[in-house]
């Protein structure tokens, strides 16, 4: 059998003693759209980051194609919350998008006019060719997250790690972002996402993580995106939760 | 015009001017990274912390070698880093407060061994009291060479690690995700700042030195949009402060060297936040001024590509 994409086993996280994810077990599917559900505090992000090895973990094991994390680097794509970087940083869009071919350049050669090239072509598919040349913080929120997206895609992975791609971007980059994320799965690829609305949940992902410092559940959208897993996932916070499941009735329709 | 030539006809003098060029050059290059890693002031921190170890390097050997303090300056930068970690880690204090605490620790620490050193018997020859402010006066020329090869090597190896740099400075979070080690990045920035420093202490002294690192590369960023521009720029200007610095000092009596260099490169950062050109105040306010007079004539306002997103 072919090895999964992402396997996590027996993951545990924490910052300064309080348990952010505890005793985490998850196997993915490969060439599915996996989104990454629960409350703030639930340890989503940490997740994906405990996954890449940005934070430092407690216990468990990360295999990534049955390999190791550090083995298997250039086979990962990140997309990290667009608040982590500073975007009056002195550089242009194409700048940023070549960065994602750095990985693959290693130490000290310098990007040149393949790179270029393999970073326009992402720009293009992202819809932002006309702005290569445009200082980052010239551009809208929206912008700047397909920059990102762009990024990752020339970092020319089979797993992707995207941290709330959707948050503070307009309907129009929402569906750009979900339509690419559509061809990257037709290409076998696997996304995870981390993702806070539960309204477009249905419509959007194939697969999802319930996640609440614990895993509640995992596995296709169908058989797990269901109230009463949601009241698991968000336990205590009903008035909240009642809404979002009503919204999640008009979302699927 | 006269005073320029002059300037030149002097040996001694031609070997102080290349000495505080290469110095504003070195910090320049060093101090944009530093600026964007945003840590302007861990080169306050490692300049003031540089102090205790030159002190006792001093004190163990008895000899005024660059090299000796520049390991001397080195141990104390890595145990001030250290301590600066240890405290956020094990607190709650955050990383600024930590910052001014082990600075002003090793400070003190240093301002302490300086006195010893200063009442000692060697202590009078020393030199070691013109540390905190800097004499270029006092420099010779193996000192200059030793500088022009240290500059040189910082500039090379700035050259060398550029995209890295420009990695971990941008997105430090990717960097590790590629696989990239941050940490030991992060360590060699370091290693190259107190470098600087050290190499910086003769001619400015530990109290200005954060000031030579980071003012320059404050004011290329006003000029450019483009990292490869601003580090070149920040070089540019650092060396010109120390060129405008030095040429200053020789006009009148009693006037030093070293602050001059910092001054000129504080009237740059003025020029700079004036009149550089989209991000300075007066391109801003023109721009204003422009938007207004369209939004009163044609009763609507600019379009998107006119004034840049906002």
């Amino acid at each position: 059998m072919k090895n999964a994409p992402l396997r996590i086993s027996g993951l545990s996280v924490a910052y300064q003693k309080k348990p952010v994810l505890r005793d985490i077990a998850l196997e993915v599917p490969e060439g599915k759209l996996i989104g990454i559900i629960g409350p703030n505090g639930a340890g989503k992000s940490t997740l994906i980051k405990a996954a890449l090895g940005l934070v430092p973990r407690l216990s468990g094991e990360v295999a990534i194609y049955g390999r190791p994390y550090a083995e298997q680097r250039k086979l990962i794509g990140y997309v990290p919350q667009r608040e982590s970087v500073d975007w009056d940083f002195p550089t242009n869009a194409l700048d940023v998008v070549m960065m994602g071919r750095y990985g693959h350049l290693g130490w000290f050669r310098r990007p040149g006019a393949n790179e270029r090239r393999i970073a326009m072509e992402c720009l293009a598919k992202v819809g932002m060719a006309d702005y290569a040349d445009r200082q980052i913080s010239q551009l809208s929120g929206g912008q700047q997250q397909r920059v990102f997206l762009a990024r990752a895609l020339a970092q020319d992975a089979q797993l992707y790690f995207m941290d709330e791609p959707f948050v503070g971007v307009d309907a129009a980059t929402e569906k750009a972002i979900i339509a690419l994320l559509n061809e990257l799965k037709a290409q076998g690829k696997t996304v995870l996402v981390v993702h806070h609305d539960l309204a477009t949940v249905k419509e959007y992902f194939d697969w999802v993580v319930l996640l609440n410092v614990e895993l509640i559940q995992a596995g296709p959208t169908a058989d797990v995106f269901t109230a009463a897993n949601l009241q698991r996932t968000y336990g205590g916070r009903l008035a909240i939760l009642e809404r979002n499941d009503h919204e999640t009735g008009i979302g699927a329709r | 015009m006269d005073s320029l030539r002059e300037l030149f006809a002097d040996p001694n003098t031609r070997w102080i001017i290349m000495g505080c060029v290469l110095l504003g050059l070195s910090s320049g290059v060093l101090g944009s990274f530093a600026y964007l890693r945003k840590q302007a002031l861990m080169g306050d921190a490692l300049a003031h912390a540089a102090l205790p170890g030159i002190c006792i390097a001093f004190m163990l050997t008895g000899s005024k070698s660059i090299v000796l303090f520049l390991i001397g300056a080195m141990v104390s930068g890595i145990l001030a880093t250290l301590g600066i970690g240890a405290v956020t880690r094990h607190s709650r204090i955050k990383a600024d407060t930590a910052l001014a605490i082990v600075l002003s620790v090793f400070f003190g620490l240093g301002i302490v061994l300086l006195t010893q050193i200063q009442h000692s018997e060697t202590g009078n020859q020393s030199g070691l009291d013109k540390f905190l402010f800097g004499q270029a006066a006092t420099m010779i020329a193996s000192d200059v060479t030793t500088m022009a090869v240290i500059s040189f090597v910082l500039v090379f190896l700035c050259a060398l690690f550029f995209k890295e740099f420009k990695l971990l400075a941008f997105d430090s979070g990717f960097a590790r995700g590629m696989g990239f080690p941050v940490a030991l990045l992060d360590q060699l920035l370091m290693l190259l700042i107190v470098v600087t420093v050290v190499v910086g202490i003769q001619a400015v002294g530990v109290v200005l030195m954060a000031a030579l690192l980071i003012t320059p590369a404050v004011s290329a960023r006003y000029w450019t949009e483009k990292l490869g521009v601003m580090v070149t720029l920040a070089g540019l200007f650092g060396a010109l402060s120390g060129f405008v610095g030095t040429w200053i000092s020789t006009l009148g009596d009693n006037l030093p060297t070293g602050p001059l260099c910092v001054l000129a490169a504080t009237l740059w950062f003025g020029i700079s936040v004036l009149f550089a050109p989209r991000r300075g105040l007066v391109a801003k306010a023109m721009l204003r001024a422009r938007a207004k007079k369209a939004i009163r004539t044609e009763g609507k306002p600019m379009t998107a590509s006119e004034g840049g997103a906002l």
